[in-house]
């Protein structure tokens, strides 16, 4: 029993900070309708600065927590709401998910661009009469120390007070009604955007305060090892259903305790201590999403006032002159016609690899808008279906010798095989339930096959050599062979999920898109919809991690961690989750980019800010849905369209005058 | 008319834990027949609407819908089997044009869109699809807008649109729920025509769920009136409003007296 005690109570400290992000995350969302994944984001910044103080500039902790979680994690919290959610409308659940998670990876990704990288290993606790090092009593035989102490207490006043506030105050019940419609409320007269901010600045302390608090227990840490803060504390949140912070807490708390004992009394031999336990977090939250039927509804809340919105813009496409759409169409053709030949001819081979890992990253990314853009099925495993792919074939080439091009098909029928499992579990889940259920399983492959080295063939990853793509001169991959493959597959993807669009499944899943409700009274059986699309999406990211194996010759896990499905979506969605152009420009436009900023000083770090770019693109997604540069483009058509085009261009815009007429 | 009963209802009810959304209701909608479904606001009509299309899962009773108990069929397949609805709270395809809203609904009367098809350039739309779809459009009068994003219409224009999807579908009987909601006097009369034309051109069942009392007594030939989840009266419209239960639940001790 003394045992059982000695495994369980050094996991209340780790269950405390997950109860708390959960918390956090139920009190946003109540307040706010938003599903904050930039929690994990928020918190590593906190914990960042504030052992940037302590660690470097010689801070003691006290100062230092006043500072990152008392200060600077509520103001992140007041800019999110002022410059990103105010403007997003309530019952826009895609735009909430996507600037969350675009700012989950861009806020990582931009603080070694602001402070330069950083060796962050010694970390303090926030009061100083707490002293880490001191046993202050034991219990059970359990030595208690500062660090546990300071957790606990602080994670019951913070609890205590937060409980207070919602149940007894009229600020708690304005909170609450802002949820279904900030505008509604504000009818009856209350200052509904104070109310929404004052949330945000309370759940973002929050954030900090369970990043700095974590911090000392992690040794040298990294902004990954929030993710599985992040995964905890979701899980807890879904089984309060994102909305009882009680349940939120003890089950929280539940995770941490339980993590511990199974660490305890499992063999560290056994395949349960290194595959399943890491995972506890994710079984807990798929099964959340499994059995409670309250997961199932979500995102139901619809602003009453959603109507007085204006209709999303048409895209670029759609909406230009019949001149125009000639013209560029055949701009596009010359264009196209002059990047093969140059590709073939003068092209450095620095640029031919930068352009053949964009026309790969293009095919993964082309599955986001088949599955996103037409279907609007939120998945955050593309990238992990992309891994399917790649090591399938990588495994296939290194044990049977197999040529990659047979393999890569097998590679991509077993990632649309993967999908389809998934889709069968989450049939009954939509919008943010399936974007959980998505991630989870991303992370749980992360976490089981990605991680083992059998598989991935660990670090090194797994490398190809040239004999197993077949002996023939095509695979000779010192000419253009891997340009003609990539473009060819990419060609070959772009054509089925442009048919696909224009046909019956297309126009099915388009009204799948719109109303669910709708969709399965007209007739239209939505299970077999959604197995075709998860299916093809699955099918086009393996064999795009196919054809990013090949290129890079080496299949490796970090290449498809579940942080670059992440980054995956927020690429497309800069671009222009709806086209087919919006997938390539972003998959080519990435690389494209990082390339241009290796020629910056080393201190950008090209691969951090290339992310903080797109995902700064990404949150614009609040002012423009259809994506940045999809904006850019309808606006650079119709200057171009009244230069050239005049008389087309005030027939289509009857309501601006002409020059020179009298309006 | 035919005699035989296209959709009957004995005995369904629906609990939402403790409340009796819908109590014991039973009756018959004969083979184009229209029936009004009328009642106080809460008296479990749109519910029961979705006990009939799959979307709830009535607990006791039984369902017949042309010869089929419809108990355990899933939603889309009840929709195949020729029950068209329309819905108190809009329900359209946002980014979709109106005339692809029609051709969704005409494909899937058709049946499910195969993958293979598209893949192979062979589910092109057809002449004949394409007259249906216009004949529709026609038939309730908003052929002006076809091309029009549904973003851009208005809610009653929306209302429209939904009636027309139901009616592209050629369904067996349609159940309207509240469709001059959000219209107005001319509207609301279009759409009461479009009904009655459907009604007698195309032999469709209606079954109504209306505010507008006199459009049901312009529409129906049979008024079923529920209060509080229960069956109140049935008859031909002039009969129940001289109910004085009826009465009652409408306007209460006034209305009685």
């Amino acid at each position: 029993m003394e045992n059982f005690f000695g495994f369980a109570l050094p996991g209340v400290p780790y269950g405390c900070t997950y109860a708390i992000v959960a918390v956090g995350l139920v009190l946003t969302y109540q307040a706010t309708g938003v599903f904050n994944f930039a929690f994990g984001g928020q918190a590593y910044a906190a914990a960042f600065v504030f052992t940037l103080l302590t660690q470097n500039e010689g801070w003691s902790g006290f100062p230092a927590f006043l500072v990152s979680v008392v200060v600077m994690s509520p103001l992140i919290g007041l800019a999110f709401d002022r410059f990103l959610f105010r403007k997003v409308g309530n019952s826009n659940t895609t735009a909430k998910l996507v600037i969350s998670l675009s700012l989950l990876v861009g806020i990582p990704s931009l603080l070694p661009v602001i402070f330069g990288a950083q060796n962050l290993d010694d970390t303090a606790t926030i009061f100083p009469f707490f002293n880490p090092n001191v046993v202050y009593f034991t219990v059970l035989q359990v030595p208690i120390n500062g660090i546990y102490l300071s957790t606990i207490t602080v994670t019951v006043v913070v609890l205590v007070a937060l409980t207070a506030l919602l149940r007894f105050t009229n600020l708690g019940l304005q909170m609450r009604g802002a949820v279904e419609s900030r505008r509604l409320v504000q009818l009856d007269g209350v200052n509904s955007g104070r109310v929404v901010a004052l949330a945000w600045a309370i759940s973002s302390f929050m954030a900090g305060l369970a990043g700095v608090l974590l911090a000392p227990t992690f040794g040298n840490f990294q902004s990954d090892t929030y993710a599985t803060l992040m995964v905890a504390a979701i899980a807890a949140a879904a089984w309060g259903l994102l909305r009882s912070i009680p349940i939120a807490t003890a089950v929280g708390v539940l995770i941490g305790v339980v993590s511990t004992i199974l660490k305890g009394y499992l063999p560290t031999s056994s395949i349960f201590f290194s595959a399943v336990l890491p995972s506890l977090p994710f079984f807990v939250l798929v099964a959340a999403l499994l059995f409670l039927p309250g997961m199932r509804s979500l995102d139901m809340n619809r602003d009453p006032l959603a109507t007085i919105d204006p209709p999303p813009p048409p895209t670029a496409a759609a909406s230009r002159a019949p001149s125009m759409d000639r013209m560029i169409r055949r701009a596009w053709w010359v264009f196209f016609a002059v990047f093969v030949v140059s590709m073939l001819t003068w092209m450095p081979k620095t640029w031919e690899g930068v352009f053949n890992s964009g026309l790969a990253l293009s095919t993964v990314l082309l599955s986001i808008t088949l599955i996103t853009g037409m279907a609007g099925q939120l998945s955050l495993f593309q990238g992990t279906l992309a891994g399917v792919g790649a090591f399938t074939s990588a495994q296939l080439a290194n044990h049977l010798g197999l040529n990659m091009l047979v393999g890569g098909l097998i590679g991509a029928l077993l990632a649309a095989a993967v999908a389809v499992v998934v889709a069968l579990l989450s049939l009954r889940l939509r919008g943010l339930g399936l974007a959980l259920m998505t991630l989870a399983a991303a992370l749980l492959f992360d976490n089981t096959f990605f991680n083992d080295a059998s598989i991935t063939g660990g670090v090194s990853g797994l490398s190809l050599k040239e004999k197993w793509l077949g002996t023939s001169a095509f695979f000779n991959f010192n000419g253009h062979a891997l340009f003609l493959l990539s473009l060819a597959v990419l060609a070959g993807c772009v054509l089925l999920v442009l048919q696909v669009r224009k046909g019956t499944v297309g126009r099915n899943l388009a009204a799948m898109r719109g109303s669910e409700t709708a969709a399965a009274g007209l007739g239209i059986n939505l299970t077999w919809q959604r197995i075709v699309v998860f299916a093809l999406a699955g099918g086009i990211a393996g064999l795009g991690g196919v054809l990013v194996t090949i290129g890079a010759q080496v299949a490796n896990s970090a290449q498809w961690s579940y942080s670059f499905s992440l980054i995956f979506i927020v690429l497309v969605v800069t671009t222009g989750v709806a086209t087919v152009e919006g997938a390539i420009q972003a998959g080519i436009g990435f690389f494209v980019t990082s390339q241009l900023l290796t020629y910056l000083p080393g201190r950008f770090g090209g691969g951090s800010l290339v992310i903080v770019l797109f995902a700064f693109g990404a949150v614009q997604y609040a002012k423009h849905p259809e994506g940045v540069l999809e904006f850019q483009k309808r606006q650079g058509n119709m200057r171009f369209e009244r230069l050239l085009f005049p008389k087309e261009y005030y027939a289509l815009h009857p309501t601006e005058i002409a020059p020179g007429t009298n309006g | 008319m035919a005699e035989q009963a296209l959709l009957s209802l004995r005995g369904v009810s629906k609990s939402f834990g403790g409340i009796h959304a819908v109590h014991d209701i039973s009756f018959k909608v004969r083979a184009g027949e229209s029936v009004g479904l009328v009642g106080p606001n809460g008296a479990g009509k749109t519910t029961l609407f979705n006990c009939v299309c799959g979307q709830l899962r009535f607990d006791q009773g039984e369902i017949m819908f042309d010869g089929t108990t419809l108990a355990g069929i899933p939603t889309f397949k009840r929709a195949r089997l020729g029950i068209g609805r329309t819905y108190q709270k809009v329900e359209v395809f946002t980014d979709m044009s109106v005339r692809d809203h029609l051709m969704v609904a005409e494909r899937s009367r058709c049946g499910e869109g195969r993958l293979w098809k598209d893949l192979l350039n062979m589910s092109k739309v057809s002449r004949q699809e394409m007259e249906n779809v216009e004949a529709t459009l026609d038939l309730v009068g908003i052929s002006s807008m076809a091309d029009t994003s549904v973003n851009a219409l208005g809610l009653g224009h929306c209302r429209l649109v939904e009636l027309a999807r139901a009616l592209a579908a050629e369904p067996k009987i349609l159940l309207a729920d509240e469709p001059s909601s959000g219209l107005d006097i001319h509207e609301t009369a279009e759409v009461a025509a479009v009904l009655r034309t459907v009604q007698h051109e195309r032999g469709t069942a209606i079954l109504l769920v209306e505010h507008d009392l006199s459009m049901v007594g312009e529409v129906v030939d049979r008024t079923v009136v529920m209060d509080l989840g229960s069956l109140l009266a049935e008859g031909t419209f002039d009969e129940v409003m001289a109910n004085p239960e009826v009465r009652h639940a409408y306007l209460g001790q006034m209305g009685a007296a």
